[in-house]
Order: structure tokens, then sequence, then C-alpha cells
């Protein structure tokens, strides 16, 4: 069987950045395989500007971000398989994948890097009552069909679910001669950033229901038209709200799922983000496997992505070196009460550096609150946030020796300014 | 001139920002709601994203951009002169497409580079 010190599964941002990572500390011996015909992920499809302020100082758009990390991989000769779909991972570290030239291979890594992104939650996984015609997609799929392939999804659009990637396709249809009747979000608030808001629906005129959802989608073989309701506070659809929309498509930006069917095989626990539970290092309970980017919690910034993934490139780096000490004790970091979830999901304080990084997501929007740390039950940190919102994912520092035991559990809550 | 309300967008706040016919900015939170309210208000820009055709490329699209910020009014005329490309490859990025687009002053260039297929 072939061998590699490390295998990279996904050629997004995350994979090229985890390679760059791992090859600028000594791994030489490493392959990346990508799903796709082309480096670069789901960068290429996003067309619009907005990414890189961080880590490269100016504004570009997905395909030029893209091209900032294929010119990294192709700068260092770092070899890479396109079109080849990665089908198991064993606990022993064998990969096996396929493509249209080597037919199924399978290697024997020393270490892996799990880069496979997200998926986007479709049509029947929110269950949407009524007809199955065609012209119900996914945001990303539009984007796709439109950006690269030159396909106009649709002439009448409505957009179930207020997240950028649909935000952002309600603007670029509109570019592109489509009307789009408005877009329904469940909550009672945007889903998607201020500025997508402003840029993508107030700038077309385009009508945002909150607290609104589809509760209906009538059509033989097209789509013909959508009926959305208004909700109550538990989401369901009040009778007599109802409002009828002749469209040829309905288009779902209603959330993002990491890829982690592969992990999810071995049995490697989860967290609540629904990637991998992983250490400070981004390695799994699987020795030498690691996990960054979307597959391991979804992103809202590509730089944030990029940041991830080369610690995790670094952090294989010092594994396939032994210097990546073997884990005794450690410290179990929760979810506490007005938190989605929180990465790392475990920290071994003994090789973790001087600060402690984590990063969450909280479950609504909420002003003048505080960021709780209780370590096994006693207070040791309260952070004010003035304003934190779900769609923006937090990136918080604290130092080490805040922590006085390397056992028992850290909870990250939300608590309101009196208590 | 009637009041205008706008949303800030500098940060995830989002300030209900009211701007009088004397450019006073109101509802901002914080200073750089009243450059945004100024700058949105007289000479509101973006930058316009898109696609043009190419031929010999492995797709039939190349994405482009505004090489810099456009006024908001010439979004669609800018989108008529973008509809008129149509490229051969092999191209890169920040080939300019063209010099002036839609009379804006701004040029129009490649945001992906392409090869050329056999």
């Amino acid at each position: 069987m072939e061998t590699k010190d490390l295998l990279i599964i996904g050629g997004g941002s995350a994979g090229m950045a985890a390679a760059v990572g791992a090859y600028d500390r000594g791994v030489k011996d490493l392959l990346i395989l990508e799903k796709g015909p082309f480096l670069g992920g789901i960068l290429n499809q996003c067309i619009h500007n907005g990414f890189g302020l961080t880590e490269f100082k100016e504004e570009l758009t997905g395909p030029e971000f893209a091209q900032r990390l294929i010119t990294q991989i192709l700068d260092r000769k770092i070899p890479y398989q396109l079109d080849t779909y990665v089908i198991s991972i064993s606990k022993e570290k064998v990969v096996t994948y396929m493509n249209g030239t080597d037919g199924v291979v399978e290697v024997q890594a020393k270490a892996i890097i799990m880069a496979a992104g997200c998926y986007e939650r479709n049509a029947g996984a929110i269950g949407i009552p009524g007809d199955r015609p065609a012209g119900i997609l996914t945001a990303g799929q539009a984007q796709l069909f439109l950006n690269e392939y030159g396909y106009l999804v649709g002439h009448r659009v409505f957009i179930l679910g207020s997240g950028d990637i649909g935000l952002i396709m309600a603007r670029r249809l509109t570019l592109e001669g489509a009307k789009v009747l408005g877009v329904a979000e469940i909550c009672p608030w945007s889903n998607g950033l201020n500025r997508n808001m402003v840029q993508c629906l107030y700038d077309y005129d385009i009508p945002l229901f909150l607290s609104h959802t589809v509760t209906k989608v009538i059509g033989r073989s097209r789509l013909e038209k959508v009926i959305i309701a208004k909700v109550d506070e538990k989401k369901n659809p009040i009778p007599g709200t109802e409002q009828e929309f002749d469209v040829d498509t309905l288009i779902l930006s209603v959330g993002l799922v990491p890829n982690n069917d592969l992990l999810d095989n071995l049995g490697i626990p989860t967290s609540r983000s629904r990637g991998a539970l992983v250490n400070e290092h981004y390695e799994t309970s699987v020795e030498g496997i690691f996990s960054c980017g979307n597959v391991l919690h979804v992103h809202d910034l590509v730089d944030n992505v990029v940041e991830e993934a080369r610690q995790a490139g670094e952090a294989a780096a010092l594994y396939l070196k032994g210097q990546l000490p073997i884990h005794k004790e450690s410290i179990a970091v929760l979810p506490g009460s007005g938190i989605g979830y929180v990465v790392p999901g475990k920290i071994d304080l003994a090789d973790c550096g001087d600060d402690l990084i984590f990063k969450f997501r909280v479950r609504q929007p909420s002003r003048n609150v505080f960021i709780q740390y209780e370590f096994n039950g006693i207070i040791i940190k309260k952070i004010f946030k003035p304003i934190i919102i779900p769609s923006e994912m937090e990136i918080e520092k604290l130092p080490k020796n805040i922590l006085n035991s390397n056992q028992g559990t850290i909870t990250v809550s939300l608590v309101d300014k009196e208590a | 001139m009637a009041d205008i309300t706008l949303t800030c967008i500098i940060c995830p706040r989002g300030c209900r920002l009211t701007v009088d016919e004397h450019l006073n900015v109101t509802g901002n939170f914080c200073p750089r709601g009243i450059v945004y309210g100024k700058q949105e208000v007289t000479n509101p820009t973006r930058v316009v994203t898109s696609t043009v055709r190419i031929d010999r490329a492995a797709l039939p699209l190349c994405p482009v951009k505004t090489a810099q910020p456009i006024p908001k009014k010439k979004i669609f005329d800018v989108m008529s002169s973008i509809n008129e490309v149509h490229l051969t490859a092999p191209v890169a990025i920040g080939d300019v497409v063209i010099t002036d687009v839609a009379g804006t002053g701004v040029a129009l260039v490649v945001t992906r580079n392409m090869e050329k297929i056999p």
C-alpha cells in the first residue's frame, strides 16, 4: 500500500491553508485530495467581494482569495489530486479514495487533516409541505449554476432564509434580470450581516418578511406558487396570515452543516457544532486525525478558516515529528446557556501555549450581556458585550494562568447584566 | 429634502441612522456612523461583481469586478456593459476587460485566472 505522511481531505480554503501550515513546518510528503475539478472549493463560486481583510489586508472576491492560496500551494509544489472522492477513513488512518484515472486507491497515512467543508440544508432537511416540483434549490446550488455555468435558475424567485448566501443570491439574481419577490426568515431577526441586508436587499427594494416561513409549495412539473405565513414564538404558522407569491423558483438559505460523515463513520465524538470534538490543536479523539474549517464548525469569514486551518496544519507537523504531547488529562469545554457551541471541546493545559482560544456562537441576538466562563463551578471571567449576534462567530482569548488545574470543566455561557 | 433613514453597516450593531437635509447624522452609537451616513446620502457607491462569457476556458463564464466602487445609481448601466463582453482564454486576475465601464471612469477587471483548454 502507498504511504503518505499527511493526507488532507479537501482542497478549498481550509485544505490549502492546512497544507501550507504543515509544509512550512517541515512536512514534505503530503497530498491534498479534492472532490471538485479545481482547487479553491466554494470560494470559486463566491464571486462577490468582502474576503481577505484580515488575511491579506485588502478586499478580494472569492476567486481572487482562492488564487492567493493556490499560488501558495504551487510555489511550494504541494501535490494535489482533483476530481477525487474520499470514500472512507479507518482508525488505522488508511484512506480509500477514487477518481477516474486511478480507480479505487488505498493510502496508509501517518496523519490526516479533515477539511471537507460543509453542506447546505435542503428541502428534504426542512420538510416543506406541498408538491415536489422542479425549481426548489439551495442558495449554493443556484450560485454555482449562475456564477460558474451561466444558468439563470429562475425568473420570479422567492428566498427562504436570510443567511448571507441567500441575501447575496437575491442581489445576483436581480442583477441578472430575475425578479426576487421577497425573503422570508423564520426568526424575528435577520441571520445575515447588516452589510448584506443593506447592499443585497434594501438597495434593490426586496422585502424581508421576519417571523415568516414557507408553509406550502405548489406546482406540477415546475414550481408555480409559494405560500408564506407569519409564525408565533414557537415558530408555528399562524392561520389567517398566509400570503401567496407566484414564483417559478424557491431558493433555500436555511443553514449549513459540517460535512463530517467520514469522521462520524469512525465513531469520533462530535461537538454541538456537528463537527468533530477537538482539542486546542484541532486534533480529534483519534491521535493524528485533525479537523479544521467548516467541517469542524461553520465559519462566517474565510479569513478565520485560513488561520484555523494553518494552525491545524502546524499541529499535524508537530504530531509527525512526535512533538505533540499524548493527552493524559484534559479539561472539557462545554456550551452553557445561550451558547450554541464552543470550539475546542477540550483543552490540555500542559501543551496549549500561553493563551486559551475559544470560538463560539450565541443562540440569539443580545445587547448589554456578559460572556461568562465558569471553571469547575467557579466564575473565572466575565466579558461585557454591548452587542452579540448568532451570525458572527466570537473568538476570545483568555490567559492560560486563569486555570489552576488540568482537570474539570469550563462552561461558557451568556448571562444578563444583573446576573 | 426629507430626512433619510438608513442602517449603518460598519459593525454588527447596525444603528438606525437618520440624516437630515443639513447632513446631520443622528442615531449613531459611534463616530463611524456619521462618516458612513454622510457618504451613503451624498454619494453612495458599490463595487459591482458579476461574470462575463469566455471561450476556450474550462468554464463558460469568467468572474469580473469594478476595480473601484462605482456610483450606486450606475449599477444597472454597469451590468448592461458587462453583458456585452465576450472574452477568450487565457485571462488572468487584474486583466482589464473595459477601461471605463458605463462612463464611471472605473475599469472592469478579471477576478479569476482561466487557462486556455487544449
